[in-house]
């Protein structure tokens, strides 16, 4: 069993990582040939840079956009965070080159909110999920994978409340079971229920991603609308499979100077 | 009025339970194919029986054609390539669509329309897709999906009001524009707004005014304005020389109210002594390429302007009151016909007449009696292209202030409409988008309800009588279909409508009523 959750766990890890960088450089890769900001936008890079944070960090225009959406998205992406700091301990080596990261980590604080975070996750996920369910609008534009991304979610949710609530893992054993991973030296996974369900789990999630809506990762990064500066009139935008254009585009024939240009109104 | 079914006014708009299916049937008409050719687009014709119109069909191979275009656009836009992966279908933008709004139709909800093309892409550009389509609402390209395409991707105006809500940017503008480019490369091509482009190549301008027309026209305004005010105010055509190429679209030659706009912009020009010309070659500031989503058309039209720039040798462009002809000008001009180093560049490239009006208005240039509009209690109505597409002056959010800053310097009364329906939140009009045409009136009769309901409650609340705007396509949409929500066509008016009004020039004489 520990053999084959280590190689479930690092197919994942790989599959999400090369995934995500192709995904990510083929949208780096893929020109924008106009300049398409929604106005009003940022002048300067700099404006862009906050412009993005505030879509990044606060969901600005989903709190705009629908309070009760933004207040379950944006619950659960900040408890996701937390819970997430509150995982590095497991994978980080205190020898390693990320070592100095442990005090931190181990920091009550980040381990408590970390901890509670899984309410927070709850919370926002069946929010979320309920949603899908009672708004028609949401209902009708929902795809059966719309739905097992959030009950995938929630379980991974579920079963790590589970270790953290009901059934305690012994944990060192996890970090032992990670390190070894990380330095290919397969250790023992400790025996527990829940805790494979929940690392089966995340393999899933770390399989699905690059392949998923959850592209919205890279996604919110590369959007022509959110990310360009607002300075077309002064710098000329052009994109190279435009520049032939350049080229050719004075010999349409409408273009062509007449005879003698009429002088219509004297 | 011809008959349409006008939807109920509420008190606010209210949110309808999406329906499937309601305005499947309504589709514009399709482009002939040699209209389509004259775009490098195709066409094919069947006329089994003679006795019946003929019909425009898709052409041979054209699924392998779609899907081929689909793959290049993919390939050359990254806002199509993100945007097809980025959804999460979380609803942001499902009661955003004006649209939607006014006819409840499923597929009016911006993700609904978006999916309409994704879920071809996942199809044919996607592992999940490829291989579990049903899982992820994949579907296999039939001649009934083109179908919803093509009713439902020609009931978006492209206005952009839901990429402000989406927490991605996603901008529905891009999908429909990406899908009208695929339509057309299979024989679906749309009729009004190919058309029109192709009279643009040949003759110049949207309405194929022909040059002597058009001369025609503007020595026709010039009487007007010298037997109603007794001052010379001139219209000059192809002025080699002058210092401004004004270039507007070609509905301020001919419709109400947007030729009191244009009357408006000369009286400005004669005011503040500057030398300006209107050009034969650019008659037209409307640039319809926007509308199918095609680089190429796009730019074919805008080089119109700096061939006509170059001719005449003016030394600045300035653009009239038009919507999407701004966000082209604003935003692509110097992309597809730049670099301007040609012209002036102590000024804006190109700059709108509202920075024009404005900046002489501040200065004083102008002398204005602002009761002369003392009969209207004005409102302001952002054009989605302009308030989402573009800017104005230097600081983000000039295109909000500025057309205000104008009417509030000749006008004393003036209020704005709810804050969810102005700025940035604007509702379309209803006719952008290239939807401005007789065949989708259902849709534009319906359309228009947000921005209706908005200006009947700031007609109750504030006592408001007209409604100005900037945007040709608006001002038609308006007076056209504002009547149906007991309105009459004379409340909507041009900012310099306004200014027309309100100016008073040297040696004026007011006739006396």
């Amino acid at each position: 069993m520990s053999t084959l959750i280590a190689v479930l766990l690092t197919l994942a890890t790989l599959v999400m990582i090369v995934g995500l960088a192709r995904k990510a450089r083929q949208y780096r890769a893929t020109p924008a040939p106009l300049k398409i900001p929604v106005t009003p936008a940022p002048k300067t890079t700099g404006g862009v840079v906050l412009r993005l944070a505030k879509e990044v960090v606060l969901f600005a225009s989903l709190f705009r956009s629908n309070k009760w959406t933004w207040m379950f998205g944006w619950i659960f992406h900040v408890s996701l965070a937390l819970a997430f700091v509150r995982h590095l301990r497991y994978v980080v080596d205190p020898d390693g080159l990320l070592g100095f990261m442990m005090p931190m980590l181990n920091l009550w604080v980040v381990q408590t909110a970390g901890q509670y975070a899984v309410f927070g996750m709850a919370f926002g996920l069946a929010g979320l999920l309920a949603r899908r369910f009672l708004v028609a609008r949401v209902r009708y534009i929902s795809a059966p994978s719309d739905y097992l991304m959030l009950i995938l979610l929630l379980a991974i949710t579920l079963s790590g409340f589970v270790m953290s609530f009901i059934s305690y893992v012994d944990i060192t054993g996890v970090k032992v079971f990670m390190l070894g991973i990380l330095n290919f030296d397969l250790q023992a996974l400790p025996e527990s229920t829940a805790l494979v369900v929940h690392l089966v789990l995340v393999a899933i999630l770390g399989f699905v991603l690059p392949i998923s809506k959850l592209l919205h990762i890279p996604g919110v990064f590369y959007a022509p609308t959110r990310n360009q500066v607002d300075n077309p009139r002064e710098k000329r935008h052009i994109v190279d499979w435009a520049k032939p254009l350049d080229e050719t585009r004075g010999n349409y024939p409408e273009l062509q100077p007449k005879e003698a240009t009429e002088e219509t109104k004297a | 009025m011809a008959d349409y079914e006008v939807p109920e006014v509420k008190e606010y708009a209210v949110v309808p339970l999406p329906k499937d299916g309601v305005m499947d049937h309504l589709k514009p008409f399709v482009a002939k194919p040699e209209f389509q050719e004259a775009l490098n687009y195709v066409g094919k014709k069947e006329h089994p029986d003679p006795k019946e119109m003929p019909t425009y069909v898709l052409v041979d191979g054209w699924k392998e054609k779609a899907i081929d275009k689909m793959g290049d656009l993919l390939g050359r836009y990254r806002s199509l390539q993100v945007f097809m992966d980025s959804c999460v279908k979380c609803g942001a933008c499902t009661d955003k669509c004006h649209y939607f709004l006014g006819t409840g139709d499923a597929k009016n909800m911006p993700v609904a329309r978006q999916d309409l093309l994704r879920s071809v892409y996942r199809r044919y550009f996607t592992f999940a897709g490829k291989y579990f389509p049903k899982l992820v609402g994949a579907k296999d390209l039939t001649e009934e999906v083109v179908d919803d395409w093509y009713s439902y991707f020609h009931q978006c105006s492209e206005c952009r009001r839901c990429a402000v809500f989406c927490p991605y940017g996603i901008d529905t503008a891009e999908v429909t524009m990406a899908a009208r480019e695929i339509m057309a490369h299979i024989g679906k091509g749309m009729k009004y707004s190919n058309e029109i482009i192709g009279k643009v190549f040949t003759i110049g301008n949207n309405l194929g005014l022909p040059e002597k027309a058009l001369a025609n026209v503007l020595e026709g305004l010039e009487e007007d304005v010298e037997y109603d005010i007794e001052v010379d105010v001139k219209f000059p055509l192809d002025q080699k020389g002058a210092d401004i190429l004004l270039v507007t679209p070609s509905a301020d030659f001919f419709a109400e109210p947007h030729i009191d706009g244009l009357i408006g912009y000369a009286k400005v020009f004669h005011a503040t002594n500057t030398s300006w010309t209107l050009s034969s070659v650019a008659s037209e500031a409307a640039n319809f390429g926007l509308f199918i989503g095609s680089y190429e058309n796009m730019q074919r039209i805008s080089m119109r302007i700096r061939e006509a720039a170059l001719q005449l040798g003016v030394k600045r462009i300035v653009y009239g009151e038009c919507g999407h002809a701004w966000r082209v000008g604003y935003s692509f001009l110097n992309t597809l016909a730049g670099p301007f180093d040609f012209l002036d560049q102590n000024y804006p490239i190109p700059q709108h007449i509202c920075e024009f009006t404005l900046d002489k208005l501040e200065k004083g240039e102008l002398n204005i009696d602002k009761s002369r509009n003392d009969d209207m209690t004005l409102t302001f109505h952002d054009s989605c292209n302009v308030a989402r597409g573009s800017g104005m002056g230097p600081e983000p959010g000039g295109q909000f202030r500025i057309p205000r800053a104008v009417i509030k310097a000749v006008c004393n009364n003036y209020v704005d409409m709810e804050k969810d329906t102005i700025h940035d939140a604007t509702f379309c009009c209803g006719g952008g988008g290239g939807l401005l045409t007789d065949d989708l009136m259902d849709l534009r009769v319906k359309g228009i309800l947000p921005r209706a309901t908005a200006l009947i409650n700031a007609k109750e609340e504030h006592g408001v009588t007209h409604m100005a705007a900037i945007c040709a396509i608006c001002k038609s949409q308006f007076t056209k279909v504002l009547p149906y929500y007991g309105f009459t066509m004379d409340q909507i008016v041009s900012v310099h409508q306004l200014v027309s009004n309100a100016i008073i020039l040297e040696g004026q004489v007011d006739p006396e009523d």
